[in-house]
């Protein structure tokens, strides 16, 4: 079981890292970038909201700071478009920390679906600010310096980059869930004021875990950004990114590793699939009922997501197996007698 | 900035705030008896302002006249969306998921309402839509004293119908106290669906006032909702009283800012004057201070 699990690992691992050489046309690999970074983002929200249950639904604020802060900095360095950029993203990650704290800080006093709410707010006030001030530029948003690289081979850097972010989201999710903070955030989802009893500090816990969730977040936000060359405030400081990553992290399986993973890549190349297809015309507005309508699906015959589910299954299964073959040679053992 | 302009600010928030706490009762009415939030609220107020575009565009009914079909047709939507989806969500994470659910039906309505309608902004009209009278030198479009009248009359029935009835009872038990409502043989679940049906029945005046008042498409639900979720968390969840004021107090706020320093900013009020609220206040203005939430 252990042998296969590595395997399957493995074998995803391969699949993405030679998907650019494979898939040539660079519509499918804009597609590809994006949802890594979705992929990165759900895993990293997960870390913190799947695994302390404080649904956070203002993450597009962490994202947005990342974009604005990849924007800004390229330009007030005045960078040449290139790789030189990328150095810009883990800066978006700190920024985003940065904001993350006095953000926590506030919305971390109230409990789950107060929670929620404020978070919301907040990520609404995020938004408005960068609407109205004038050194984000306002609705007309900002631009990047212009990268240079040819239309064969454009997205081929951007996609090694957000592997690596989504590899990164990954070992930090299984690090953290491995770990005594990890323990106590899942302790705090089970049953906050029993841990806090329990001596956890439950309120610089859940602060770190919002915190950390915030970084990779910032880093995504300053990939697509840059993957973008332009960014508008309503489209950074998105309040369906909010939503999305959280379905796609209740649609794998909310809390597991697995299912973030799985709801972005299925999620995220499925909205970019549609928006590309159907740019034009009412059909854009196609993709929205069929994510809606598949997130409910899966969600009422599914309600622990589907990594949970299949899980579920199998375990049956084999508890099912085991149980035959332990009555068959029982029954074996019965008729040498 | 002239008091003239302050007096309009402040009887329009008034007026415009009434709408808002309506919606906003059908939300928090929703959230305390089934402890589900149900972040569909606004695009189901503008489906119910697209029914009523629909119903006067198409077959020339006035607006008021035309609440007597959509409002029946919202708690139906009501009734049906609860049964399907929301009646199945049971375990711990269950107010965390009715976000998720009502999200998801929302981006079916918003996709939907996308594709029959256009993404183009429309707005209502009637004569009353376009014509205005003046008072003290101020003047005010009669929508707004129709739908301020709308919204107090609905709210005053749905009072009368909470305190002075054998159901408005078994809602406020379930209110106050879910299983206790249930051990004294309440049947809880009926009063859900029920409370479900009018918590979004409401939202077909409220969408046709907002439509009047406002152009509107599918998207401008994004507005809406974020609003009337600030408006039940600083009243305190639950609490109906709670939304009233703090529906007519914010948007009276709001209109406030946009006179007295800049429209561009008054948005933002609303949203800092929540997160300073919950900060000194975390149960909101009139939320029942819970020791232990599960």
């Amino acid at each position: 079981m252990l042998r296969l699990k590595s395997g399957l690992w493995l074998l995803g691992f391969v699949v993405f890292a030679l998907l650019p050489l494979v898939v040539t046309n660079p519509a499918y690999r804009n597609i590809a970038v994006v949802t890594l970074i979705f992929m990165a983002c759900a895993t990293s929200w997960n870390m913190f909201s799947g695994y302390s249950g404080y649904v956070a639904l203002g993450s597009a604020a962490f994202y947005g700071t990342g974009a604005y802060t990849m924007a800004l900095m390229a330009n007030h360095l005045h960078l040449q478009g290139g790789a030189s950029m990328f150095w810009l993203v883990p800066a978006g990650g700190l920024a985003a920390m940065l904001v993350a704290v006095p953000v926590g800080a506030i919305a971390l006093r109230v409990r789950r679906h107060t929670f929620v709410v404020i978070t919301i707010a907040i990520f609404f006030v995020f938004q408005l600010t960068a609407i109205n001030l004038s050194f984000t530029g306002g609705t007309g948003g900002l631009s990047l310096p212009y990268v240079p690289w040819g239309a064969s081979y454009f997205e081929v850097p951007f996609y090694y980059v957000a592997f690596a972010i989504l590899i990164f989201a990954t070992v930090l999710s299984v690090l953290v869930r491995r770990s005594r903070f990890g323990l106590q955030l899942l302790a705090i989802r089970d049953d906050e004021d029993r841990a806090l009893g329990l001596g956890v500090k439950v309120f610089p816990v859940k602060l770190t875990g919002f915190v950390m969730s915030a970084f990779v977040i910032g880093m995504g936000g300053a990939l697509y950004a840059m993957l973008q060359g332009q960014i508008y405030p309503q489209f950074v400081f998105d309040p369906i990114f909010d939503i999305t990553i959280a379905l796609m992290a209740f649609f794998g399986g909310f809390g597991t590793l697995l299912g973030p993973l799985l709801g972005g890549l299925v999620l995220e190349s499925m909205q970019q699939y549609f928006t590309v297809t159907f740019s034009s015309g009412s059909l854009g507005s196609l993709y929205l009922i069929v994510f809606g309508a598949l997130f409910l699906v899966v969600i009422l015959f599914m309600p622990q997501g589907i990594v949970t589910a299949v899980r579920d299954w199998w375990v049956k299964r084999a508890a099912r197996a085991a149980r035959d073959s332990a009555a068959s040679d029982a029954a074996l053992a019965g008729g040498s007698h | 900035m002239n008091s003239t302009a302050l007096i309009h600010a402040i009887i329009d928030g008034v007026l415009t705030g009434s709408v808002y706490a309506l919606m906003a009762t059908g939300l928090t009415l929703i959230f305390g008896v089934m402890d589900i939030i149900n972040v569909a609220q606004g695009i189901l107020v503008i489906l119910g302002a697209y029914l009523s575009y629909a119903l006067s565009a198409h077959f020339g009914i006035d607006l008021f006249v035309g609440l007597a079909i959509t409002i029946p047709t919202l708690f139906v939507v009501g009734i049906v969306v609860e049964r399907l989806f929301l009646a199945r969500l049971k375990g711990p994470e269950r107010t965390a998921m009715s976000i998720l659910v009502t999200y998801a039906i929302s981006l079916v309505i918003e996709g939907a309402l996308n594709m029959i309608f256009s993404v183009n902004p429309v707005q209502l009209h009637a004569w009353y839509v376009n014509q205005s009278f003046g008072i003290f030198g101020i003047y005010i479009a009669y929508i707004y004293v129709f739908g301020f009248l709308l919204a107090a009359g609905l709210l005053a029935a749905l009072y009368v119908m909470l305190y002075r009835t054998r159901f408005g009872a078994s809602i406020r038990a379930s209110l106050a106290d879910q299983t206790a409502a249930a051990l004294i043989g309440i049947d809880v679940k009926r009063v859900a669906t029920i409370c479900f049906g009018i918590g979004v029945a409401v939202t077909a005046a409220g969408g046709m006032v907002y439509g009047a008042t406002n152009t509107f498409n599918a998207s401008t639900s994004y507005d809406l909702i974020s609003r009337l979720l600030v408006i039940i968390v600083l009243g305190g969840m639950g609490s109906l009283g709670g939304a009233l004021l703090a529906g007519i107090l914010m948007v009276t706020l709001e209109d406030i800012v946009a006179v007295a320093w800049s429209p561009v900013w008054s948005q933002i009020s609303f949203f800092v004057v929540l997160v300073i609220v919950l900060s000194l206040r975390p149960q909101g203005l009139f939320g029942k201070q819970s020791a232990r939430v599960a």
